[in-house]
């Protein structure tokens, strides 16, 4: 098998450079981390521990198998905005009883637990992993509904949320309710919608409508117990299954009912031994230029995350811009498609249109590995049928039927983040490097582009161009286009499933892979391989 | 010719047996009462024969059983091994009877020496120092106080009391004489003067049929607990050539005397003056043989087969010569801090290391330690140019040792074989009074050794988790892309509770805790049983092993044995508590308890009538009835609370 020669220079001066850069960058994204975990604050992290209760994570950490990996999805969402960075919710993939489960909970020491829009759209995100990859999901509720003076972006789509639960359901997807506190008015819909409830007793409260409102409606007296304490809906509305003593018997409960659900997984096992990679991790950080107009040779990173540091790569000859291949990560088998050089000409885009669909023939998942400023301009490559070409990369990406899995390492500019499966995509995991930048196109060609068009504008009105005004308005631009191109500006709209360090890409697809295989492998069949 | 040896005996004497007859052809034959059938004795031996029952009088002291047999397999000798039926006569003349070979002494020396009265008035008669006796208590006064209760068919420290004013000498005959008849069968005491101190000094002594007899040296075994050796060895520090000469010459008297044949043992009391007197001969194999046969390179099972067979003893055994130093420890189940206390269970791990030492054992991992017998696990022997080396290679294998699930005097041995007055000779029979045993036998593992064996049993269970996951087991342990706590393990021994906390980085180290202590930890290797870390700067390597919730570690430091607490407490008393309410709607037709009772789980307290059927409703936990609701004809709905029960007082305890 060809293995990937190992092409670091740990001793040139950039090495140091590039390490510490991304090791700021690191830090950055830490204390942004540090911020989401910190939830509502100090002070209602302390009134809600004064009550007794676990955190959202530590309620997470309790249910999961000890020592297992969690990887934790969006966990940056909102960053940025006046929400909470994080959203008001933990959501993430991991493994409760040796099985794969989605787990949401939501965080009640940030306003109560409340639905924020980002919360709201983490929350519709993790739903369709769990739907997409089979994974039971297992809800850790206590919220008390929607943010109120949000409503208006949460009321009318936050609806999806309970079809998808009823959905999942009828797909054979379990669905789980940990009830540890508030679940109220629409709220009471998640255990309403779940396969199985589990209340703790005198926390839980699920109910359409509390004391004031039902006697504000039909002038009755009642109490929170009575209207939906967890005693209640375990002895009299039977919506409760499994009454629990406290937060941690809430907790064995969840894991008890994940042991019974005797799930199995339906993709192909991976490799029963494999070896890991010949060259270590860290190397990467000092590999990577964080000027993205520095390009840099992604064999050096599949050598740091494919199993063995083997890469059998196709065509390399041809269209060498985009480097494609076979390899391994973790025994589960994979296609490669990397940016080399970052333009995708013709060539490349034959090359990739081509290489989707051999995977698709063998059951191959793929995974695009972005570094690209997008599709080739100019007279010659127009001429030459470039969005021809690039329409074959793109339609291949758009059907192709086996499981997509995206890292931008770099840039992610213009049409190349389509060809390259960007988000629109529907890759299964979508994951960003945090030097990685993401937009049309650059910063300086944007207000380059605009200035031009401006300046023609001027011209056809025949008035003079303001040159100081140009400076300023490019610089402006730029800024803007800089700050909203950023991996934290991307991942806080959720169009990723988070940054990642990148020494821990190899970690993050191999628990991706797995999961993405609780599902059969199927590629997409019909033509034959159409040779490009 | 001997062709096929049956051992009349078990454990680690009748594997040392077998292993010498092995070596020298001879087939072996095994008696195994019910408590031994899985004894890695009978697994030794080419066939073994059934002995019915756990007891040693229904099964090992059966001599018609043993003989029969030895018949049933067709072996031609016995060998009595020590213990049981080794000094008893009859059984040596039943064995001569049947037409047997027996390895010991004819009949008649160990009749002499078995009564210790005959045998004192006969080594008296030989000329051998002895000590002033009597058989009566009248007689005690002209032996003088203090003096020795001791039974006259006894051996090793049974049936035996120090007496040291007449009013304690009616209850120390008394208790003397039971004990020596359930042990031996025959309830005879006498007196003798008691030597305050001495040292415990034997001669091995070797005789053959063609007239020979030698001296193989002394063995001092002065270090006893309750009259039972515990550390033995050859030569004796206090024993120099003309004492050794001296010692063996009435030692060789003492078996002429008798016309003794075989291997037996000679042994006197010897004081500060260096004068000795003959205590009693034992005519068998002495548990610490093997201290003689590593000072003078003889086999001395091999010896007495050759001699049973009729050769002469082998010129090395004629003329023998003493090499360096060897000592002998015996490990017991016994609880050292606690009186001694025997201990039994399973032997989660019996695993010494032989590399350095003889290791000479009746069990292995897995053996269960019974009631039935001798709680003695293994005598370890080390063998060296010196005396300090021996103890010093002997203290190193012992604390190296994995024994988990009994008890042993493990580090009560260790801490003797380093402590200062017994490096320096200075061992008398009354070590152990003076060095605190409760002292000696703590636990060699300190705090912090503790603290790193903690952190060795939380990551061999880690790598025991992340080995059996069924999915992504080859990701990192405990990966997160946003770490919020540690993982935990919370652990108990017998010292209390601990907790360990810690969160894997990427390059083996890890930052742990133990409890709220901050540790320096780096973990170069971890699997389920062997742990290699550096805490503190220091790396060592842990072995762990995991049955059920029990993990046993073990390091240079010590040994450790925690319990996995489990993650989540268990509710069910908590469950119990709480109102009974009626399953469906229907009639009470009995009540049969009143508020205040105490009631047993299951049993029934209200009998309610519905749709032609009568539901109990019983207790769900023992407790107390705290209130009554209903009575008998009274209708209720689905959900009435009938019975309330009282929090149980235990639950609020915990």
């Amino acid at each position: 098998m060809p293995v990937l020669p190992d092409r670091v220079d740990r001793d040139a001066p950039e090495y140091a450079s590039r390490r510490a850069a991304l090791l700021d960058l690191l830090a950055e994204i830490e204390a942004q981390l540090a911020l989401a975990r910190g939830g509502g604050g100090e002070k209602y992290v302390e009134r809600h521990r004064k009550r007794g209760k676990l955190l959202a994570r530590e309620r997470v950490e309790l249910l999961l198998d000890p020592d297992s990996p969690f990887l934790e999805l969006s966990p940056l969402a909102a960053w940025g905005t006046n929400y909470t960075v994080g959203g008001s919710v933990v959501t993430g993939i991991g493994v409760v009883e040796g099985t794969e489960v989605l787990v949401q909970a939501h965080d009640p020491t940030v306003r109560g637990g409340a639905v924020n829009p980002y919360g709201a759209k983490k929350q519709g995100r993790a739903s369709q992993i769990a739907s997409e990859n089979r994974l039971p999901v297992v809800n850790l509720v206590e919220s008390g509904g929607a943010d109120l003076p949000t409503q208006s972006e949460i009321f009318i789509p936050g609806g999806a949320g309970f079809r998808d639960l009823t959905q999942k359901s009828a797909a054979a997807i379990p669905t789980i309710a940990l009830v540890f506190g508030n679940s109220t008015a629409g709220g009471a819909y998640v255990p309403g919608m779940c396969d199985y409830v589990v209340m703790v007793k005198e926390r839980a409260k699920v109910f359409l409508g509390g004391p004031p409102l039902v006697k504000m409606a039909t002038g009755e007296e009642s109490d929170d117990e009575e209207l939906g304490g967890a005693e209640m809906h375990a002895r009299v509305s039977g919506l409760a299954d499994y009454l629990a003593m406290d937060e941690a018997d809430a907790i064995r409960l969840g894991r008890q009912i994940v042991r019974r659900l005797n799930r199995r997984k339906l993709g192909p096992p991976p490799a029963p031994s494999y070896s890991e990679p010949l060259y270590d991790a860290e190397d990467l950080l000092g590999m990577i230029p964080t000027d993205l107009r520095e390009p840099f040779d992604p064999r050096d990173v599949l050598a740091r995350v494919l199993d063995g540091s083997e890469f059998d790569e196709f065509k390399p000859l041809y269209g060498s811009s985009l480097v494609t291949g076979w390899g391994s990560i973790h025994g589960y088998p994979i296609g490669v498609l990397a940016n080399a050089r970052g333009v995708l000409f013709a060539e490349e885009s034959e090359k990739a249109a081509q290489f989707i669909q051999l995977a698709n023939q063998s059951d191959t998942p793929l995974l695009f590995l972005q570094n690209t400023t997008g599709y080739m301009v100019g007279k010659e490559y127009e001429q030459r049928g470039i969005i021809k070409a690039g329409a074959q990369m793109i339609n291949a990406v758009s059907n192709s039927a086996v499981p997509h899995l995206t890292v931008v390492l770099g840039a992610s500019y213009g049409a190349g983040n389509y060809g390259m499966c960007g988000r629109a995509y529907d890759p299964r995991f979508l994951f960003t490097w945090p030097n990685a930048k993401s937009a049309v196109m650059g910063p300086a060609q944007l207000a380059g582009v605009l200035s031009i068009v401006a300046r023609q504008s001027a011209q056809a009105r025949g008035k003079e161009y303001d040159e100081e005004q140009d400076k300023a308005m490019r610089e402006l631009v730029e800024n803007q286009i800089e700050a909203e191109s950023k991996a934290l500006f991307l991942t806080a709209r959720l169009y990723d499933d988070g940054i990642i360090d990148p020494r821990d890409t190899r970690t993050v697809l191999g628990m991706s892979l797995s999961v993405i295989h609780n599902q059969p492998i199927e590629g997409r069949r019909g033509y034959g391989v159409f040779r490009m | 010719m001997i062709t096929k040896l049956l051992v009349a005996n078990r454990g680690e004497i009748a594997r040392r047996v077998f292993r010498t007859a092995r070596a020298m052809g001879i087939a072996t034959v095994a008696v195994y009462s019910d408590a031994d059938a899985d004894a890695p004795f009978v697994r030794d031996a080419d066939e073994a024969v059934r002995l019915p029952g756990a007891a040693p009088a229904d099964t090992y002291l059966r001599a018609d059983l043993v003989i029969a047999a030895a018949k049933a397999a067709g072996a031609d000798a016995v060998h009595p091994g020590y213990g049981f039926l080794s000094e008893n006569a009859t059984f040596a003349q039943s064995v001569l009877d049947a037409g047997l070979v027996w390895v010991g002494p004819p009949p008649g020396a160990i009749e002499a020496m078995g009564s210790k009265l005959g045998a004192k008035e006969m080594m008296r008669a030989a000329g051998v120092p002895t000590l002033p006796w009597a058989t009566e208590v009248a007689g005690a006064a002209e032996v003088g106080f203090p003096l020795l209760v001791k039974a006259s068919a006894g051996g090793g420290g049974r049936g035996m009391r120090i007496v040291r004013s007449a009013a304690e000498l009616e209850d120390a005959v008394e208790g003397a004489q039971r004990e020596a008849g359930s042990a031996f069968g025959d309830a005879t005491v006498f007196l003798e003067r008691y030597v305050e101190a001495p040292r415990h000094v034997e001669i091995q002594v070797f005789a053959d049929t063609h007239g020979n007899v030698v001296s193989l040296f002394e063995r001092e075994c002065s270090i006893q607990r309750r009259h039972q050796k515990i550390v033995e060895e050859s030569p004796s520090p206090a024993v120099d050539e003309a004492l050794r000469a001296r010692m063996g010459e009435a030692a060789v008297a003492a078996a002429r005397a008798v016309g003794y044949v075989g291997a037996g043992t000679v042994e006197f009391v010897l004081d500060e003056k260096n004068e000795f007197a003959f205590l009693e001969m034992n005519t068998r194999l002495q548990v610490e043989h093997p201290v003689t046969e590593l000072v003078t390179g003889l086999d001395l099972v091999r010896l007495q087969l050759l001699v049973a067979d009729g050769h002469p003893l082998p010129q090395e055994a004629l003329s023998p010569t003493m090499t360096g130093a060897a000592i002998e420890v015996r490990l017991y189940a016994e609880d050292a801090t606690r009186g001694f206390l025997p201990a039994t269970g399973t032997l989660r791990a019996f695993d010494i290391d032989e590399a350095h030492v003889r290791v000479d054992s009746g069990f292995e991992t897995g053996s269960v330690v019974s009631p039935h017998y001798d709680p003695m696990l293994a005598k370890v022997i080390a063998y060296a140019p010196s005396r300090t080396e021996a103890a010093t290679a002997l203290a190193g294998a012992l604390a190296r040792a994995r024994i988990h699930g009994v008890t042993t005097n493990r580090d009560l041995l260790v801490r003797i074989l380093g402590e200062e007055e017994f490096l320096a000779g200075g061992t008398d029979t009354a070590y152990l009074e003076r060095h605190e045993p409760a002292e000696l036998g703590a636990p060699l593992l300190d705090d912090a050794g503790r603290r790193v064996h903690a952190l060795a049993a939380a990551m061999a269970v880690q790598a025991h988790n992340r080995a059996t996951a069924r999915v992504l087991a080859a990701l990192p342990s405990g990966w997160r892309n946003n770490p919020s706590q540690s993982q935990r393990i919370a652990l108990t021994d017998a010292t209390g509770s601990v907790e360990v906390s810690y969160l894997m980085g990427r390059d083996g180290s890890v930052a742990a805790h133990v409890d709220d202590g901050e540790v320096e930890l780096v973990v170069h290797d971890a699997s389920p049983s062997l742990v290699d870390l550096t805490v503190d700067g220091v790396r060592r390597r842990c072995a762990v092993s995991r049955h059920g919730d029990q993990i046993d570690v073990d390091s240079v430091s010590g040994s450790s044995e925690f319990r996995l607490e489990p993650r989540f407490p268990d509710l069910d008393a908590a469950h119990s508590a709480g109102s009974l309410v009626a399953p469906m709607p229907g009639s009470v037709v009995r009540v049969l308890v009143e508020a205040g009772a105490a009631v047993e789980a299951g049993q029934p307290l209200v009998v309610l009538e519905a749709m032609k059927m009568e539901h109990t409703v019983a207790a769900p936990a023992a407790g107390g009835v705290a209130e009554v609701r209903v009575q008998a004809g009274q209708q209720v709905e689905a959900g009435a609370v009938l019975v309330v029960m009282a929090e149980e007082e235990g639950a609020d305890a915990d």
